[in-house]
């Protein structure tokens, strides 16, 4: 479209990189938290972290737990899914339908009040419902963000977030093709040179991460792709009725399948010889989930699935039994064909878990690399535009809307996000434990900061603002661990020593991502005192005066 | 109409050649993909509908490039339509040949 190729791959990489790029950001950083949400979400629960380190319990013992509690408190149920516990999770949590006709019973540690479901977090060991923590999204919060957003129906959500996905894998493509040198921009940075600057810094994030960012993208959208292009399993298998044909095909012994209750009361056979079997069939792998479908019915069917492991794929084997008798009623997935497997295995890199902490923490680099490629690109394309304006701004005159826009949701976004990020903790350590809808509240919290961020921004968008921003998210970091020492029973002193290492990971994390904040308050502080000084005397406009316009040529700050 | 009129329109139809033009010829080719593999590959149903699936998403991207290298809008519009025929009329073929359509 415009005179080369090169050339209009790289307005089509500006453009579509600009126009979402807003949203990407949240969605990479909410991404990149999710790496961590376990962590996370066992942050948000100090009530747990004085426990001590337990002993580990074998995964029958829990199973048999779980399956008492759920014969009290959901006999009648017609679903119930056991999750083990695992490293990262300490405690089995069970999920049932709630019994229909009943109302509902004492939901433990449910979430927010959801739909018809009881959930409670067990102690493996005694198979007793653990002394409620307070209620919290946690870290489940960032995950459902960065797909499903929030205030708004999840399916409207992941059409908007894939729509933006796919821009972003034009963006990727075309800023592949525009790049003459990739190799070279790998080891390329001028740092202090304005607009080179921050291309230079725009192009080492993006390229050294260049495969993760890729990958992250296209995995991202595999993840939803049943949804985004539903066509072909449609037509290929519309003579056995379309696509719940072609997902029974693909995951045989998901579940998909409804289990219909027979209405004869027969007694659950008992789970430990099942899980002992599942377990031998997979080479001495745990079990990772029990399902019973219409427990206590004469159709009772349960349903095994194998733990994550060190595989990379995301889809796991899983045996059928009969839930009265005991007997095999068959296995899946034990040898994946290729295209399933390559589905599982894109899905399972994108979600990563199936890393150990250190390969996750690699991932969550990347993801942080993600977020600044994103961010330092906004900021070159307001850098550019106000090129344009320079002679404008030199008589005195403004610049368009265009870019006054551009820094506004620059700075709500990029400097606004962290400081919202961080008051979701706050929220959650300072809110009363005990108050109603506490899971929203704190949600609440985070929209109502980062809202009022995106405002100020818009209002006022100066190197000032940049800084009181970038301040406010570092002060709010850095401060976490101390707030975690008031309200929790593990202070760094303690955690570091004795664990929980989740805890001491977290607050030593939430230090670093404060200080890099710091730091960039320290790089728009310099920016500002440069264009001060090369402002014409003439002028003389007091330093201080909070009317001080942005800079001329001085771009809006730095990325988090 | 002046030139700058001329360029908003030209970008403004290719953006939605890009998005529905893009999307569609994706759609259309997950479909062939998952109806042509087994008939030429002996390929499993499932497996051909997941390849199918897969590759969309590399094709759309492509299909939104050329939208926007193409030397005119028209041209890049064009070149969709002559892509959405072929892709079309194998679909159509293919649906009759091995029987999924009545």
């Amino acid at each position: 479209m415009k005179e080369g190729f090169r050339q209009s791959m790289a307005w089509l990489h500006t453009w579509s990189g600009l126009l979402v790029g807003w949203v990407l950001f949240m969605v990479f950083a909410a991404g990149t938290a999710s790496y961590f949400k376990d962590e996370i979400t066992f942050w948000m629960k100090p009530e747990l972290h004085a426990a001590a380190a337990r002993t580990e319990v074998p995964p029958v013992q829990a199973a048999e737990g779980a399956v008492a509690y759920l014969q009290q408190h959901g006999a009648g149920s017609p679903r119930w899914f056991i999750n083990l516990p695992t490293e990262r999770q300490p405690s089995t949590d069970v999920l049932y339908l709630a019994t229909p006709g009943a109302t509902t019973t004492s939901a433990a540690s449910g979430d927010k009040p959801r739909r018809r479901f009881d959930r409670a977090s067990l102690d493996p060991a005694t198979g007793e419902a653990l002394s409620a923590p307070r209620v919290t999204r946690g870290g489940e919060f960032f995950y459902r963000l960065h797909f499903d957003l929030h205030y708004m129906p999840a399916l409207w959500a992941r059409w908007i977030v894939g729509f933006c996905a796919m821009f972003m894998l034009v963006a990727i493509f075309s800023g592949i093709v525009t790049h003459k040198r990739i190799f070279k921009d790998f080891f390329t940075f001028r740092p202090k040179k304005g607009q080179r600057s921050w291309l230079d810094a725009h192009n080492v994030t993006a390229v050294l991460a260049l495969p993760y960012h890729l990958m992250i993208t296209y995995t991202g959208l595999v993840t939803l792709m049943f949804m985004y292009m539903p066509w072909s399993p449609q037509v290929a298998y519309k003579d056995r009725g379309g696509e719940q044909a072609f997902f029974s095909e693909v995951f045989p012994g998901g579940g998909r399948d409804q289990v219909k209750a027979s209405g004869n009361r027969v007694p659950l056979a008992p789970i430990a010889p099942m899980m002992a079997r599942a377990s031998a069939h997979w080479n001495g792998a745990a079990v990772g989930r029990v399902t019973v479908h219409q427990p206590n019915d004469a159709n009772a069917v349960v349903a095994l699935t194998r733990a994550e492991g060190p595989q990379l794929s995301y889809d796991k084997p899983s045996m059928l039994f009969n839930g009265t008798t005991g007997a095999l009623i068959g296995a899946y997935g034990d040898v994946p064909k290729p295209a399933a497997e390559t589905r599982g295995v894109l899905y399972g890199l994108h979600i990563a878990r199936f890393g150990d902490p250190l390969l996750r923490a690699l991932f969550f680099l990347s993801g942080l690399a993600g977020c600044l490629m994103v961010a330092t690109g906004l900021l070159l394309w307001a850098v550019k535009e106000r090129q344009k304006f320079a002679k404008t701004l030199k008589q005195g005159g403004r610049i368009g809307f265009g870019l006054r826009l551009v820094d506004g949701l620059n700075l709500g976004a990029i400097a606004g996000l962290p400081v919202a990020m961080a008051s979701f903790f706050w929220a959650n350590r300072l809110l009363p434990v005990g108050m109603a809808e506490r899971g929203e509240a704190e949600i609440r919290w985070f929209f109502i900061v980062w809202g009022a961020a995106a405002v100020l921004g818009l209002l006022r968008p100066t190197l000032r603002m940049w800084q009181a921003q970038l301040a406010a998210g570092a002060l709010l970091f850095v401060l976490l661990p101390v707030l975690n020492a008031l309200t929790g029973p593990a202070p760094l002193t303690v955690s570091l020593r004795a664990g929980p290492s989740a805890v001491a990971g977290f607050d030593l994390v939430v230090i670093a991502l404060g200080l890099g904040l710091a730091g960039a308050v320290w790089i728009v502080e310099r920016k500002r005192r440069k264009s001060m000084a090369a402002k014409p005397q003439a002028e003389k406009k007091p330093p201080s005066s909070p009317q001080q316009p942005s800079s001329t040529l001085a771009p809006s700050g730095q990325g988090s | 109409m002046t030139a700058g009129v001329r360029h908003r329109l030209g970008v403004a139809s290719r953006a939605v050649a890009a998005i529905a033009g893009g999307y569609g010829v994706a759609a259309l080719s997950s479909v062939v993909l998952a109806l042509c593999l087994p008939a030429v590959f002996g390929m499993a149903r499932s497996e051909a509908t997941m390849t199918g699936l897969l590759a969309s998403f590399a094709i759309f991207a492509l299909a939104v490039m050329w939208v926007f290298a193409a030397r005119t809008a028209l041209r890049a519009w064009f070149g969709l339509a002559v892509v959405a025929v072929v892709l079309g009329s194998l679909l159509l073929l293919l649906m009759r040949t091995t029987g999924a359509a009545a």
